[in-house]
């Protein structure tokens, strides 16, 4: 948490001073995690950050969220004026405009990593990769939205089924060897998992196993989409450095996942939201 | 804007049922067609009525299923799921299925349906381009000819083989002429709009009655003052065939504010290709009529000719590439659309995988909402 406040410019945005027309909020309200992001119109520059569970109250998720972020510039959303919302559950929040999280996230990230030509996201219930131009407008995306594997929630299944914590995992998976796992299904994976756990393979060599697999599974998705560099690295799993690192290793590119990377998204709303 | 020549061919279509089983009991042979490579002329020559059986609702799905892989194509599934359940009134007033050898989902499932009902199956050559395969399809036409005699009882002429192409002829520039409609900008009728036209003028008792409706809709659709509209990006819909019941991705695509402008499918653009009259009706039709470019064909070089076409007349923004789940026919040809359309056009291109059900439309939404806003 620290690294992130770090990057939040608290310097005297608008809002502070009083200039009512230049706070804009940004809603990313996904399946597992709903971020607002606030910032101010005429820098451009990211005020506030703020994430909350989405549990089941997406839209109440939404507002706790916006609330934290506007409780630590110390004003109140009046002060607002544009919010856009974004992810699965944008059609829920109280917000002027709905945009996917697709444009929000190659908006954001771009933002955060300036020269960034691809855009790699693994969020809870889906991942995305986008490519794009020069001047950040998007050339092409994918989405792997129908099948767990690939996707942030297999890890965490994954890591009940080893019984560490998903803080852990990156941990765990950087001290092992990859056990091969075969099965590219989350369901069947899981069940291999136990197999192998039973035959005796370590919690390590399994975490950086699930890995790879899942890093082979977003290549196989990726298919046109190359991994162009600059990678930025979006989304909730980005914010264990561990777990970046191996993921890095295990595609063979460098990924850069800025502090705010699981604001991406949220970002790329209020920035919407301020043109 | 509403049009009073487009509600006359919808109201019109609802007495269709009626009409058929009046028509039949009057005589008249119904022939069921699935596929856009049967030549309807010799059935129209010799009296029949003739109507498209390919199924575009997911409901009778679950019915095939019982005898049906369920990771066939929902198209294949749901054409058998109705003759299953007997739920569609066309395919009981059938007396004869006419069916291709197209895809092999298809025509394996047809051997199902051959113990349903009376099936003729005219055997399709996979390739358009060697010497052998144009005498050979003549073959076929000729062969299903000598059926439909056999089933009405009577000899086709080629006097009446000429009187029916002129009629489908006239109905495919019907159709031409209604589709191309949407060259305008903005496009005055909706793709959701266009698909029911196309799909509803299909099931009429009298041919000639439903190409007069939609002469008369390009008539005066044609002849309205153009609206002064901002529209959002014009899509072209490509790949395989839809219907209503199967419009989920044109619906999701004008909810999320793109105009589908045309369809590249043989629910489309497709039915607008002429019979030649400067030859003898059989060779003609057989010409026409394997010159279909599906993707059941190999190669497939017509498909991208007609794309090309149809993204300089309309006028496209973007090319959304439509495969149902185990088509493997039009999922592999996608990859060589993407190239063309990427590559070539340097425009905006989506492929979708999907089938009839709902199960995924949520997904799809935010698919299609993200395409069309990267097109901006
Ligand atoms: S897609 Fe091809 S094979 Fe299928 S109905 Fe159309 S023309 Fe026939
Ligand atoms: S969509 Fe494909 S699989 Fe389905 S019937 Fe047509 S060619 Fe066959």
């Amino acid at each position: 948490m620290n690294t992130i406040s770090e990057t939040i410019d608290h310097s005297n945005p608008d809002a502070a001073s009083g200039d009512v027309a230049h706070i804009f909020a940004g809603l990313d309200i996904g399946s597992t995690a709903t971020k607002a992001a606030i910032i101010d119109g005429s820098s451009k520059k990211v005020v506030a950050v703020a994430e909350r569970a989405t549990g089941w109250a997406p839209k109440e998720a939404a507002e706790g969220a916006l609330d934290d972020a506007l409780a630590q510039l110390g004003i109140s959303g009046a002060l607002i004026s544009r919010t856009v919302a974004t992810g699965y559950g944008r059609k829920m929040a109280a917000a002027d405009k709905q945009v996917t999280e697709i444009s929000c996230h190659a908006l954001g990230a771009k933002h955060l990593v300036s020269d960034a030509m691809t855009v790699l996201d693994i969020g809870g219930q889906d991942s995305k990769m986008i490519a794009l131009n020069n001047d950040g407008s998007i050339r092409d995306f994918l989405m792997n939205d129908k099948c767990a594997a690939g996707t942030g929630r297999f890890i965490s299944n994954m890591a009940t089924a080893l019984g560490i914590c998903l803080d852990e995992f990156g941990v765990f998976a950087a001290r092992g060897t990859p056990v091969p796992i075969s099965s590219m299904c989350a369901v069947f994976a899981e069940s291999e998992v136990i197999g192998l756990t039973a035959s005796g393979a370590s919690r390590e060599d399994l975490a950086a196993g699930i890995i790879l697999s899942i890093a082979k599974r977003l290549t196989s998705l990726a298919g046109r989409i190359s991994f162009t560099p600059t990678i930025a690295f979006t989304g909730g799993t980005a914010r264990n450095a561990e777990l970046a690192q191996c993921f890095s290793e295990a595609l063979g590119v460098e990924l850069t996942a800025p502090p705010l990377a699981p604001f991406a998204g949220a970002i790329g709303a209020a920035l919407i939201a301020s043109r | 804007m509403g049009y009073a020549s487009i509600d006359k061919l919808t109201t019109r279509a609802e007495k269709n049922p009626l009409e058929v089983a009046a028509a039949k009991e009057n005589g008249q042979k119904v022939f069921g067609f699935y596929c856009l490579y049967s030549p309807v002329e010799i059935a129209l020559a010799a009296g029949g009525i003739t109507v498209g059986l390919c199924g575009t609702r997911n409901d009778p799905i679950p019915a095939a299923e019982k005898t049906l892989p369920r990771n066939l194509c929902p198209l294949i599934k749901s054409s058998f799921g109705f003759a299953v359940e007997d739920s569609c009134p066309y395919f009981k007033a059938a007396d004869l299925i006419v069916a291709d050898s197209t895809c092999d989902g298809k025509k394996k499932m047809f051997e199902q349906m051959a113990e349903m009902k009376p099936l003729h199956l005219m055997y399709l050559p996979h390739n358009q381009e060697l010497d052998v395969t144009g005498p050979f399809w003549e073959g076929e036409v000729i062969r299903f000819k000598e059926r439909v005699e056999q089933e009405c009882g009577i000899e086709i002429t080629d006097g009446m083989l000429s009187d029916a192409i002129k009629l489908t002829n006239r109905e495919a520039a019907a159709l031409k002429g209604l589709m191309d409609l949407n060259q305008q900008n903005p496009a005055p009728i909706s793709g959701m709009k266009m698909m029911e036209i196309i799909f509803k003028s299909g099931f009429f008792a009298s041919k000639k009655e439903s190409v007069e409706c939609l002469e008369a809709i390009v008539e005066e659709v044609g002849n309205a003052p153009g609206e002064d509209l901002k529209q959002g990006p014009r899509v072209i819909i490509s790949g395989v065939p839809m219907g209503l019941g199967s419009h989920k991705v044109c619906q999701l695509i004008e909810e999320a504010g793109g105009v589908v402008v045309a369809f590249e499918n043989c629910t489309g653009y497709k039915k607008t290709m002429q019979v030649a009259t400067d030859k003898a009706p059989i060779a003609a039709l057989a010409e026409k009529y394997l010159a279909t470019p599906c993707s059941i064909m190999s190669p497939n070089p017509g498909r991208i000719e007609l794309l090309e076409t149809m993204i300089n007349d309309f006028s496209a923004d973007a090319v959304v590439d439509l495969t149902w789940q185990a088509c493997h026919t039009y999922n592999v040809e996608a990859e060589n659309i993407r190239r063309y359309v990427q590559g070539d056009k340097d425009m905006p291109y989506l492929h979708i995988e999907t089938d009839y059900s709902d199960a995924d439309t949520e997904q799809l939404r935010v698919r299609i909402e993200a395409f069309l806003e990267m097109i901006g």
